[in-house]
């Protein structure tokens, strides 16, 4: 397969697609019948933020395999896509739990015994990739990751020499994942998709995928979508599949509505940076593979956790 | 007025790093000690300091004692100019706008070339450490200061990887690389201040931290530094940097 779809093949798998107006809500369990293994699947918001939890704890649970995963910044939620041995290759500019915990000890097991890669981009390239996927154009051009080394590991970028001023200018080859799951605070039945706050690159993954799936804390008429239409980031076309998963990026955050569950990744970090097999194979025995639902999951996060991110979440509004 | 504990090293490493900014500014900070120090000088001498994070906030004013864990974070937005997405506010720094970049650093080298992607040969790395996210960005595209602690180990000759590029391989090599604007201005350490020769890109001591002697800093360094003769002191923090400081991050989340 070409590293960039060529036009054509861009422009057939989007014809293919069914983009009338029509509800799409699906359950949690049926999300990952949208995705193939062997997919390359973009992952939307960054770090700890509106990271879309759910989605690839279902994704786990399905047992996918050979995974590609890219996200601009990638958190715990990478320890869990290379330990739950679905995904073997991450595209991000960073790949840890968070700079308060030091460098994840599962990254550094797969990547350092060539179990899995961890493939490294700037984070500005990340976003330019996703941006030309989105926009139907082969590349974009860039100035950042030239004269580093970070560029020598990605022959898959191209230098040249600027047809017009004669600069070098660097060109990052476009992103059109498979599959996008993205995290958003509302939409409607249809798909249009409502963000609050930090947005980081979801709106060119959506735009660059072949397919999105959405999950959603709730999900609204289409009346209130229409009486805020410049909230809407994601229009309902792209939209494949929509789960309505309250606290779905648990035990990250949803701007407004809470802030990342510190205990709970104080608990996991110990967890799986004491050893990153063994750790890990607890933690997704207890609280991925175990649970019934979802709704188990964050029992198992504790209400009093729920409660308190939701009280600092909601506190962003106070000020 | 000895009744405050001695500052730790990473409260110095905020202290002296914040007087480096000047009001005015447009800086671009990552998180740790560049986001707190941003903070303090913003909260000290820099009131019209505008603050810029990877995760798309411009103008950010954080809460004392609700730093955010990342620069992704919700907490990062309060009460901010504006919210962009995070491919635009780095492209801020493709066009110009950013008078500076802040960030830590894992690995420094005598050309300011800083590593955070690999520790040996990254075909077969000893360590894989967590890679550029805005790193490499900023520092290709704008002037750079650097807070970091100062160990031997993480002042070396040569980087083993340039993750986010210094003066390359000094004199003109960045220009000549491709980079023409920006380049790496100040490193602040526990033990002093530092600059890079005009002319041969490599690192200078500018001014010695108080009670630190040329023999300490060349002993936590892996390659020769030249001092100058009349090598200046820098001042010590005061008390009332450590306690504003001590306001921003009651918890040391940043400062331990």
């Amino acid at each position: 397969m070409s590293l960039v779809k060529p036009y054509a093949q861009l422009r057939g798998d989007l014809a293919q697609r069914d983009r009338s107006l029509r509800e799409k809500v699906v359950a949690l369990d049926e999300v990952a019948s949208f995705v193939r293994d062997g997919d390359l699947v973009g992952i939307g918001g960054s770090t700890m933020s509106r990271t879309p939890m759910a989605l690839i704890w279902a994704l786990i649970r399905a047992r996918r395999k050979k995974l590609t995963c890219a996200r601009s910044i990638i958190s715990s939620d990478g320890d869990l896509l290379f330990g739950s041995g679905i995904c073997d290759h991450i595209i991000a500019s960073w790949f840890s739990q968070s700079i308060l915990w030091g460098i994840s000890k599962v990254m550094r097991h797969y990547v350092e015994t060539g179990k899995a890669r961890f493939e490294e981009w700037s984070h500005l390239a990340v976003g330019m990739r996703f941006r030309a996927g989105a926009m139907g154009v082969p590349f974009m051009p860039i100035r950042p990751m030239i004269g580093s080394d970070v560029l020598r590991q990605r022959p898959e970028a191209k230098e040249i020499d600027c047809p017009f001023t004669n600069e070098k200018l660097l060109l990052v080859p476009a992103l059109n994942p498979d599959v996008a799951l993205i995290h958003v605070q509302r939409c409607d039945a249809f798909g249009n998709a409502q963000i609050d706050g930090l947005q980081f690159v979801d709106m060119d993954l959506a735009m660059a995928a072949n397919k999105i799936i959405l999950s959603t804390e709730r999900i609204v008429s289409n009346d209130q979508i229409r009486r805020a239409p410049d909230q809407t980031k994601i229009p309902f076309f792209a939209v494949d599949a929509i789960v309505e998963v309250p606290y779905g990026s648990a035990p990250h955050e949803c701007y407004g509505i809470y802030e990342p569950m510190m205990k709970h990744m104080e608990y996991y970090v110990g967890l799986v940076n004491g050893d990153p097999v063994a750790g890990m194979k607890e933690y997704l025995d207890r609280f991925v593979y175990a649970p019934k639902s979802w709704t188990e999951f964050l029992d198992l996060i504790g209400i009093e956790e729920l409660l308190e991110a939701s009280r600092a979440g909601r506190a962003i509004y106070d000020a | 007025m000895t009744h405050k504990p001695e500052p730790t090293a990473g409260e110095l490493l905020a202290i002296l790093s914040a007087r480096q900014l000047k009001d005015g500014m447009v800086v671009f900070a990552g998180v740790g000690i560049p986001l707190l120090a941003a903070t303090l000088a913003q909260r000290l001498h820099c009131p019209g300091l505008t603050i810029l994070f990877e995760g798309g906030v411009v103008g950010a004013f954080i809460e004392p004692g609700r730093l955010p864990p990342s620069t992704n974070d919700q907490r990062c937005t309060v009460r901010a100019n504006m919210v962009l997405g995070s491919a635009d506010v780095l492209l801020l720094l493709q066009r110009g706008y950013v008078d500076l970049g802040f960030m830590g650093g894992a690995q420094i080298d005598q050309y300011g070339n800083l590593n955070s992607s690999f520790i040996g040969d990254p075909k077969h790395p000893k360590v894989r450490l967590p890679g550029s996210g805005g790193g490499n960005d900023i520092a290709s595209l704008t002037n750079m200061i650097v807070a970091m602690k100062h160990e031997k180990r993480r002042f070396v000759e040569n980087v083993d990887f340039i993750t986010s590029p210094g003066w390359l391989r000094g004199n003109d090599t960045r220009r000549e690389s491709g980079l023409p604007t920006g380049g790496m201005f100040r490193v602040v350490t526990e033990l002093a201040v530092f600059g890079f020769d005009d002319k041969t890109r490599r690192m200078k001591p500018l001014a010695l931290n108080l009670g630190v002697t040329r023999e300490q800093v060349q002993e936590n360094t892996s390659f020769t530094l030249e001092f100058d003769r009349d090598i200046g002191v820098t001042e010590p923090p005061t008390e009332h940097e450590l306690s504003v400081l001590r306001m921003l991050d009651p918890e040391r989340l940043f400062t331990a």
